[in-house]
């Protein structure tokens, strides 16, 4: 296991590096009973009240560490959150013991009606406000740890007054919680919105990452999507190695979620991360990642 | 009105709507608002173009992914009944169906709740397959129902033998009843035998894989009384008769249990003679299952 320092938004866990808990490799998670430091699970898929999905949840928190990741809390949103959701999200993070929690810098519901999608915000100042009052609310109502993740997004609004990472940072600021800082979502929408992405890395206060997402995408002509159905590619290990790099070990799950391979493809995928983690271990066997080109890409990038 | 001068509620209506709007046939985003503006125009209010991508492409994305995002998840809780309507007609259906009652809900588990009850008010989507396309959209909304529902701790064949007939009891909240008239449970039943695919949040593409045709064995009118129903963790359909239909639908409804066997025999052929045996079976048969609990106190309690 990897020893990993910690900070308050991560209720000083040691977790290293884990990966998305997902019904294809239930049998062989069950059967075979791989080491895995810890899974992480989206909340609503187990935000129930009974059957196979909390069986197979108790069975994982029987012999393994589980995080939870939110997709439908919609921070951004103007409208007010759903109690139902608020009080069935409290008894999911009572069973599962979760140290810390997280869901998306986003919001996806208006009046009550729900799009199930991580719509981008504007990065205003009455977002800023509304956006880290509801953080605040949500992290004293569930009383534990909550990190924001920022996501992919494919379209920017003419009211931004300030760059994503700037709204990110008041956010966070305002609200006292921590980050889930993907990577790969940096990536996708510094391409989308022609940004450089170090300027995102380089931007966000270090010590409120909590956990780091890594995953893999699909890039058409003009756009990239989103879609955590490929490997990670070697800008996106750039990015993780420099986050590394200010933040310090820090939680790291890679995300799969379509087109998803066999259990130890998914695996050896996400312990690359552990070459950055511990570079005195760095093994540079085909399929790793170059971490002394990452380094030497590094080299110049800004504290 | 640009967004710069709207507020944070109305920027996320006016996405909203745009990104909930159905498509065109050839899945693109529509030309023209319902209030008659141009989509362009209605795109460029509020979302930035980027040196690849204007204003009107930028929202498509969203659109688009909104789409394959609902209509993906209904498809896969009515497989049977997109089989008997064909994918196409099933789809038109489906746009129609969820622009009508679009999501209310943190979870895309209860996407198709109203889906029976829209198709009852709307023959016209089914045609001449009308009545086997409200039974299979019954018997697939049951599987949801059963297959994550509450389950409560049954009461023994012991304790059963002690109410009388002024005792109320309640069924199990996993337990779905059904008076179907076509046996539609033979179909529902071999598509459904697999767990549901679990929400993320990736974007979402078209599925690469050819889709093999699902093909149905024809069925033949016959009335058919079916609970949908889980043990140990799995989902079966129990076929009954109507009297034993009937009375469990009126314990389900709060009657006593001298109200629902008057009830259950309610224009029964069956002699009077057999009905003591008929009953103490199908107690029988409930204690086994589990099916029978007492009612929550709070409906005791009169409003």
């Amino acid at each position: 296991m990897v020893l990993m320092p910690g900070n308050r938004f991560n209720a000083f866990s040691n977790h290293g590096v884990g990966i998305g808990l997902r019904i294809p490799h239930y049998q062989h998670i069950f059967s075979r009973k791989p080491v895995v430091d810890w899974f992480e699970v989206i909340s609503e898929n187990f935000m129930v009240d009974a059957g196979r999905p909390l069986h197979v949840l108790d069975q994982i928190l029987e012999q393994y560490r589980v995080v939870q990741h939110g997709v439908s809390m919609y921070f951004g949103s103007a409208t007010e959150p759903d109690p139902q959701h608020l009080r069935r999200l409290k008894q999911l993070v009572r069973r599962t013991g979760t140290p810390w929690l997280s869901d998306h810098l986003c919001w996806g519901s208006m009046d009550g009606t729900y799009t199930h999608d991580l719509l981008p915000l504007p990065y205003t100042w009455e977002a800023v406000e509304r956006t880290a009052e509801r953080v605040r609310m949500v992290q004293d109502f569930l009383e534990i740890p909550v990190a924001v993740e920022n996501v992919s997004s494919y379209a920017e609004f003419t009211a931004s007054e300030m760059t994503e990472w700037e709204f990110l940072n008041e956010v966070v600021e305002r609200a006292d919680c921590g980050i889930l800082l993907d990577v790969n979502n940096i990536y996708v929408s510094s391409v989308n919105h022609e940004f450089n992405p170090m300027d995102y890395a380089n931007a966000i206060p270090a010590e409120r990452v909590a956990q780091i997402h890594i995953a893999g995408h699909s890039r058409y002509e003009k756009y990239i999507l989103d879609t955590h159905d490929h490997p990670v590619i070697d800008p996106v290990w750039e990015l993780y190695a420099r986050a590394i790099e200010r933040c310090g070990p820090t939680p790291t799950l890679l995300e799969w979620d379509d087109h998803i391979p066999s259990f130890d493809e998914v695996h050896n995928e996400a312990k690359k991360a552990q070459r950055y983690l511990h570079p005195s271990d760095a093994d540079l066997s085909p399929g790793t990642p170059d971490l002394h080109k990452h380094a030497g890409t590094l080299a110049g990038a800004k504290q | 009105m640009r967004s710069d001068s709207m507020s944070l509620a109305d920027l996320q209506r006016a996405m909203g709507s745009a990104v909930m709007m159905p498509l065109t046939p050839d899945e693109e985003m529509q030309q023209t608002a319902p209030d008659g503006r141009a989509m362009a125009e209605v795109a460029a209010s509020f979302i930035a173009p980027n040196s690849r991508l204007t204003a009107f492409e930028r929202l498509e994305l969203y659109n688009r992914q909104y789409w394959l995002r609902v209509l993906g998840s209904l498809a896969e809780d009515f497989m049977a009944l997109r089989a008997l309507l064909g994918a196409n007609r099933f789809q038109e259906l489906s746009v129609a169906y969820l622009t009508a009652h679009p999501s209310r809900s943190f979870s895309l588990r209860n996407l198709g709740s109203k889906l029976v009850d829209w198709l009852l008010a709307h023959p016209e989507w089914t045609g001449r397959r009308h009545a086997l396309a409200i039974d299979l959209a019954r018997i697939e909304w049951a599987f949801v129902e059963a297959f994550d529902n509450g389950e409560r701790t049954p009461l023994t064949l012991d304790q059963i033998a002690t109410l009388d007939g002024g005792s109320k009891l309640a069924l199990q909240p996993h337990v779905q009843l059904l008076a179907l008239g076509y046996p539609a449970d033979d179909i529902a039943l071999a598509l459904h035998s697999r767990d549901k695919k679990q929400t993320s949040e990736a974007g979402v593409t078209h599925q690469d894989e050819a889709e093999a045709p699902l093909r149905l064995p024809r069925l033949r009118r016959k009335p058919t009384w079916v609970a949908a129903h889980r043990m140990d963790l799995n989902i079966y359909y129990r076929r009954m008769d109507r009297e034993e239909y009937r009375t469990l639908l009126a314990i389900r409804d709060g009657a006593t249990l001298a109200e629902a066997l008057d009830a259950g025999f309610a224009e029964s052929r069956k002699s009077e003679a057999s009905r003591p045996a008929r009953v103490r079976k199908w107690f029988t048969t409930w204690a086994e299952l589990g099916w029978i609990c007492a009612p929550d106190l709070e409906q005791l309690i009169p409003a």
